[in-house]
């Protein structure tokens, strides 16, 4: 009897799972509130996006002309069945307009950190594995990305190709994200180099060189997934600024098409009504700063819990 | 330290060159040119109108004629406005965009590193959480957004300031809304790293020395801590300026401010592409200035740097 006993305990402590990486990073990552809650609305409004013609209750350019006249043609308050969130002017429903802008918003989100990823992440990779020329032509290429005022590039970038088939393409959006992705590479790029180049040093990856792993073998298996951490730090801090540069394209009137409008579009749409019909211009408003609210708290999280050592820096 | 500057300034040169490169070949490769706003020209219009202007000369010609009267401070002409030169255009605007943009400046000190200070003296206290939220609020929140919600609560609900109409110190009301506006996110940064600062100097040896000699708390905070927190806040003042100066043209367009911003955005709705072009490299030389004058001001105050 006390033999079993004492080969079930054995058989117990051996399934007692060790404590890896991801796992403390998660458990430090759920105990703060703020980062969870921005998490869980970041889920939310990932959901609306990708359900958001679904659950939408109109299409979002139709004008519903008759509750319109029934409101003596002003824009109609919230909170009265059928518009939740009101409509604007022209008799749209606002909440079906905003389902429309959180796809805008969250595809900027992904489609700018994807760009990121794919210039970024090779060429920092290459400066650092490499060094010498290619290293120092990268440097000098961010030192002139860093020179030029982002915003005023991708307003740059958006007013000369507007007008060609690329600045059409995707309802006007696809021009965005990659006016965005371009001037955003950059911190990428550097933040990789600088994570390989102190790796680069490392026992393992020599001991890796000394059997003979193929330079590509040792930078995808043993330098990037030890640098992960950081980048997906920088790609979740990215993503608001991204959601940011739209709104602010779209608030002077460059991005999406009408009648489909990002956040920013509808808040500049809405001014006009600001004493008449508050509502146009506060909701959208509201949603913007939710969202780089909600993507701020759970990146500022995500840093603290996959690198304790950053805490309250930066 | 002067071989330092030297280098410095040089190397503004090719940065400055490969965005004029770079602002000049996006402009050519726009379809339809300066013309195609608004009704549609003749032929023979457009081709006077080139030769007016000397775009049917090779675009290498163009490029240096552009480059050169920029080099002299001629910015050229307007295509939207005949009669006025983006010279004209910038100095009416320039007064008003660096008066906004200092009273932003000056409002944000005044208010950021004290909030970071109390912040990092009463740590996890109150004050702290309201700078942290004022912080993460200044820094998430775009300047429209914010500007929305003053305009919507001061102006069209409590009928306090007026939505538009700056007209400088003539009428200081109508400068309070821009000038918080623009201020919130400069506010949030500077107390972001004032704080960050005087966390880190509080476990220094020399402030645990001064304590321990006895001096009061004040003159501690004020004389030992204080001075030496603000350092590193030197290094982030320079990219505010410049946002100050070139990132205003959202809250000049919200309200009506006359600057050179608001018809920056005026001028990308009518596809004035002389006033863009050469505003853009006029706001790349501002920033690449406002960041040297910073570089060498940092050495200056913290003589531990030495630049080789």
């Amino acid at each position: 009897m006390a033999n079993t006993t004492a080969v079930l305990d054995r058989g117990k402590v051996a399934t007692r799972r060790s404590t890896s990486l991801w796992g403390d990073a998660w458990r430090r990552l759920i105990r703060n509130r703020l980062a969870v809650v921005g998490g869980v609305v970041v889920l939310t409004f990932m959901l609306l996006a990708l359900l958001g013609p679904i659950v939408a209750p109109f299409p979002y350019q139709q004008q519903n002309l008759t509750e319109l006249a029934a409101n003596d043609h002003r824009p109609i308050s919230p909170f009265t069945a059928p518009f939740w969130l009101g409509t604007d002017h022209l008799g749209r429903d606002l909440l079906s307009r905003i389902l429309d802008g959180a796809q805008i918003s969250m595809t900027v989100a992904l489609v700018v950190q994807a760009v990121v990823l794919i210039i970024g992440l090779p060429v920092g990779a290459a400066a650092a594995w490499y060094g010498g020329r290619v290293d120092t032509i990268l440097m000098r290429m961010t030192d002139v990305v860093y020179a030029f005022p982002d915003l005023l590039f991708i307003i740059l970038l958006n007013v000369t190709l507007r007008e060609t088939w690329f600045g059409h393409a995707m309802d006007g959006l696809l021009l965005v994200f990659v006016a965005i992705g371009i001037v955003a590479w950059v911190g990428m790029a550097r933040l990789v180099r600088g994570q390989l180049l102190s790796l680069k040093e490392t026992e393992f990856v020599e001991a890796a060189r000394a059997i003979g792993v193929s330079d590509f073998k040792i930078v995808t298996r043993h330098l990037l997934p030890n640098a992960l951490g950081p980048m997906i730090v920088a790609v979740t801090l990215g993503i608001p600024g991204a959601i940011l540069a739209e709104a602010t394209l779209a608030f002077i009137g460059i991005g999406a098409h009408a009648p489909r409008a990002s956040w920013g579009k509808l808040v500049a749409d809405g001014q006009q009504f600001m004493v008449s019909a508050p509502h146009l211009v506060l909701i959208p408003a509201i949603f913007v700063a939710l969202a780089l609210l909600s993507f701020t708290f759970l990146g500022d999280g995500l840093r603290d819990a996959l690198d304790p050592k950053l805490k309250g820096k930066q | 330290m002067v071989g330092y500057i030297i280098r410095r300034v040089l190397w503004i040169v090719p940065v400055l060159f490969v965005v004029s490169v770079i602002t000049f070949s996006l402009m050519k490769a726009a379809p339809g040119g300066p013309w195609s706003n608004g009704k549609p020209l003749s032929q023979r219009a457009i081709a006077q109108l080139d030769h007016k202007y000397g775009l049917d000369k090779p675009v290498i010609d163009q490029y240096l004629t552009w480059a050169g009267n920029m080099l002299r401070g001629d910015m050229g002409p307007s295509y939207r406005y005949p009669t006025r030169s983006v010279n004209d255009i910038v100095a009416d605007g320039v007064g008003t965009t660096v008066h906004l943009g200092v009273m932003a400046f000056l409002l944000s000190v005044l208010v950021g590193i004290p909030l970071g200070v109390v912040a990092a003296l009463r740590h996890n206290g109150i004050p702290d959480y309201i700078a942290t939220f004022v912080s993460v609020l200044g820094i998430a929140t775009p300047s429209f957004v914010i500007s929305i919600f003053l305009l919507v609560f001061f102006s069209a609900g409590l009928h306090w300031f007026p939505t538009h109409g700056w007209r400088g110190w003539e009428r200081p009301e109508a400068m309070v809304l821009p000038t918080i506006a623009l201020a919130l996110f400069p506010i949030a940064q500077i107390a972001r790293y004032t704080r960050a600062s005087m966390l880190e100097v509080t476990r220094k040896d020399y402030v645990r020395t001064a304590h321990s000699k006895g001096l009061k708390e004040r003159s501690v905070v004020l004389v030992h801590m204080i001075r030496n927190a603000l350092i590193p806040v030197v290094t982030i003042l320079g990219p505010l300026l410049a946002f100050l100066i070139t990132g205003s043209f959202i809250i000049e367009t919200i309200f009506s401010v006359p600057g050179i911003g608001r018809f920056y955005v005026q001028s990308i709705g009518q596809r004035d592409y002389g006033v863009i072009m050469a505003m853009t490299m006029m706001f790349a030389v501002v920033i690449a200035v406002l960041n040297l004058v910073v570089d060498v001001l940092y050495a200056y105050i913290d003589p531990r740097i030495h630049y080789s």
